[in-house]
């Protein structure tokens, strides 16, 4: 029964990135594409009404006096098929999200269809980080750390430099470094644990605060500033909260005025789809070009509890995480071990580059 | 429950002729052939009899006749004529005949019967008088019965639909009134959804309620593809009583409002005759004082935008204070605009206070120049803000009319993307979904 909504709405499977506008909610986001698949959907012809038998009093031919009624029988299309009845063939996409990001923030969304949504609880646990943008404005404190809350209070701004800033953003970073390996919860003095972090493969296990993996200064321009911040298991608050901070390491106050999500693992901004591309074939498209991706979080989610920092510990979260596979069986799981590995160290080093290069800074 | 069943029945009476029955009842009823003898014994006794066929056969039309027992008597002498028959032939025919039932038509023979014989209760009651009467010991029709063919013809069997559903899908080909509104282009479907309506339609007789009311509309004006949507949104005109209709617009006609703009008005706002006359009177004074405007052109507003007439003044008036105390605009000031774009009045206090926000500490546009293009009152906020910073970025966001390179509020929002790109900011569409990216 491959009508062509059907074979339009089995193309629809996969994960692709949005880019969601500032000040919308995302729920809105994600209600706005569901309703553009629909209405693709659903402008796609109707089956045809099937025909029911229906017996109708016809006078009967010249032979017979014309007074004579006989029933004959006629297939008629049944107006229960009619679209005006049965309604749209298709009232619900399963759109699924995967980090979510509040509504004064903007950036990249990424968003689920079909059978990948399966996939996107795999991204969330996976230990992919993710790359803001936040601007910040010295001189002043508000209560929600936004420059639209309400002002609590005013400083002066006239001795903050860059260099200081620097100092104070080294400051933090180290800090969170500590954090990292703490959660991470590898020995540093063995010879794996230095090798891992050599190659920024740290990160943290299980539940753990918002950790920033790194951090620094792009533009300075009292009393505007932005930073550039890759981190994990954070939220936005806690990024705005984070400018606040350093206002008060620096002797002032600042507010964020923007927090723009530029990367989320490896969905980046560069495709990511704007207001006008929310169209069912940019989705497709979109789709296509991540197909790849979604391959390797797919592996990736076995891996998703794993210590990637011993050989041992990753067989036996192999054999403890196969339960928790959905999409590959044991069999397939071991033969392929080692290609998987290899697929996704390379995947974390593609994805954690910068990590890495400011990991072995600060290590060293 | 039974309304429906016995609306719809009535409805299919009513219509023309379209029978619905099953083949298996056509063949039985055609087969039937009974030996003239037989004719003559009229009191029975019926046995029940063992053959599982008869008694399947005997079972089916008494399940339908149970709940059409209180239906009128004239559906009763119509299609309880052939039962009435068969009650009586039946018992003689099992007695004798159990199986020498031969399958030939016998075109000449019609049972004679009484007609007072109809009611079940009454068949029951002349077999009482018999003896030996079983629990189940009630006379059915015997299919094997043979009759005439005009009974055969005039037979109406009715259709076995559910008495209760979610949907109006089973319906629709047994109604005269819901295939008819089908035809006329009434998205059922979204009448079904809600409360009540369903049931409403169903029991609705087309030539009584529907069709004169169809008939006043296009006299009114309405154009026929208009008609259907005028009725998904407003199924309720089909209940209103016509002189209410009538009264309405009469009083509408009185108010100088020409043919055509009531029929526009109508098209427009399908609720519109659902209100009465004092209500529709009530509110073209408050509009005419509030707005101050000369009767002619409070007339084109309602024209315009007659949901006015419809909804309730309160956000209307919420809205108009606001532009006046809040926005700060003058009163012919919001006369224009008012006129010019009427959605205002029913505008969303909030977003229209964003975009106001927006449009004038941010753009920096006065208060003059704002009254001067209202349609960006009407535009999304979003489209303004991602076009003006755009244009801030370029170095091209200039408002003053005086200066050089001035871009006008209207071309800002009315303008589809590709336009707005190519002549007002003198970029690529890339370009601004890149720049799009960098917000």
């Amino acid at each position: 029964m491959s009508t062509k909504a059907v074979r339009l709405f089995r193309k629809l499977d996969g994960l692709f990135a949005v880019y969601k506008p500032q000040g919308v909610h995302w729920k809105l986001v994600r209600d706005n594409i569901e309703s553009h698949l629909l209405k693709e959907l659903n402008s796609c012809p109707p089956p045809p009404p099937r025909l029911t038998v229906q017996f109708q009093l016809l006078t009967s031919g010249e032979n017979r006096s014309s007074t004579d009624l006989i029933l004959s029988p006629s297939m008629v299309p049944s107006l229960a098929d009619h679209p005006q009845v049965t309604g749209p063939q298709f009232h619900k996409v399963h759109v699924g999200i995967g980090h979510r990001l509040d509504a004064f923030s903007s950036g990249v969304l990424v968003l689920g269809l079909g059978k990948a949504n399966g996939l996107l609880e795999h991204l969330c646990k996976s230990h992919v980080t993710r790359d803001y943008t936040l601007e910040g404005e010295f001189g002043k404190a508000t209560d929600d750390f936004c420059h639209t809350g309400r002002v609590v209070e005013k400083t002066t701004y006239d001795h903050v430099t860059q260099d200081k800033l620097e100092r104070v953003l080294a400051m933090m970073q180290g800090a969170n470094q500590k954090a990292l390996i703490m959660y991470s919860q590898v020995d540093l003095q063995t010879q794996e644990a230095y090798e891992l972090a050599l190659k920024g493969l740290l990160y943290p296990h299980g539940k753990s605060p918002p950790i920033l993996t790194g951090l620094r200064c792009i533009h300075f321009n009292p009393p505007h500033f932005t930073l550039e911040v890759q981190c994990v298991n954070e939220t936005q608050n806690y990024l705005r909260k984070l400018i606040h901070e350093v206002g008060l390491e620096l002797r002032t106050s600042a507010v964020c005025s923007g927090v723009r999500r530029t990367r989320d693992g490896p969905f980046k901004v560069e495709n990511a789809l704007t207001r006008q591309q929310w169209t069912t074939d940019n989705i497709i498209q979109a789709i296509a070009h991540f197909r790849s991706t979604k391959r390797k979080i797919r592996k990736s989610g076995i891996y998703r509890q794993t210590a990637a920092q011993s050989n041992t510990s990753i067989q036996e979260q192999k054999s403890k995480g196969h339960d928790d596979a959905q999409n590959f069986s044991c069999d397939t799981m071991v033969g392929r071990e080692s290609a998987e590995k290899r697929d996704e160290e390379s995947m974390m080093k593609r994805v954690d580059e910068k990590n890495s290069s400011n990991c072995s800074t600060v290590l060293n | 429950m039974c309304n429906i069943l016995s609306a719809s029945i009535k409805n299919s009476h009513e219509g023309p002729v379209v029978m619905h029955l099953c083949q298996r009842c056509v063949f039985v009823f055609r087969c039937l052939r009974i030996p003239a003898s037989l004719q003559q014994s009229t009191c029975i006794l019926h046995q029940r009899s063992h053959d599982s066929r008869i008694t399947a056969a005997l079972l089916q039309p008494s399940h339908k006749q149970l709940p059409v027992h209180n239906l009128s008597q004239k559906y009763n002498i119509e299609t309880w004529r052939p039962c009435g028959m068969h009650l009586r032939a039946l018992s003689s025919s099992v007695q004798k005949n159990n199986s020498d039932l031969t399958p030939k038509k016998d075109e000449n023979h019609c049972v004679t019967y009484d007609s007072s014989v109809l009611h079940q209760e009454s068949s029951q009651v002349s077999l009482s008088n018999t003896h030996n009467i079983g629990l189940d010991a009630v006379v059915r029709p015997s299919p094997f019965q043979e009759i005439c063919e005009e009974e055969a013809l005039r037979i109406q069997v009715p259709s076995a639909l559910p008495p209760v559903s979610f949907t109006l899908r089973p319906y629709v080909d047994q109604s005269e009134t819901l295939s008819k509104l089908v035809q006329l282009g009434v998205d059922l479907w979204k009448l079904e959804q809600r409360p009540n309506v369903g049931s409403m339609l169903v029991k609705l007789d087309f030539h009584s309620d529907v069709a004169p009311r169809l008939l006043f509309l296009k006299d009114l004006g309405v154009e026929e593809p208009k008609l259907g949507s005028l009725i998904t949104k407003n199924p309720f005109i089909l209940t209103e009583s016509l002189e209410n209709l009538e009264a309405r617009v009469a009083y509408l006609r009185s108010k100088k409002f020409s043919a055509q703009s009531v029929a526009a008005m109508v098209s427009k706002a399908p609720y519109l005759l659902n209100f009465s006359v004092k209500r529709l009177d009530n509110r073209l004074g408050f509009f005419q004082q509030l707005l101050g405007l000369s009767s002619e052109k409070t007339q084109n507003l309602m024209i315009r935008l007659p949901k006015l007439l419809c909804g309730s003044l309160e956000p209307v008036k919420e809205n108009l204070k606001v532009c006046e105390l809040e926005f700060g605009f003058r009163e012919n000031e919001i006369r224009h605009i008012v006129t010019t774009v009427p959605k205002v009045l029913l505008a969303n206090k909030r977003k229209l206070t964003q975009i106001f926000d927006f449009v004038h500490n941010t753009m920096g546009i006065p208060h003059s120049l704002i009254a001067k293009f209202p349609q960006v009152l009407n535009a999304k906020f979003l489209r303004i803000r991602e076009r003006h910073l755009f244009l801030k970025y370029l170095g091209r966001a200039q408002y003053q009319p005086s200066q050089p390179s001035y871009i006008s509020l209207d071309r800002l929002v009315i303008l589809p993307d590709e336009i707005f790109c190519s002549d007002v900011a003198l970029a690529t569409l890339e370009d601004f979904e890149q720049f799009q990216k960098t917000l």
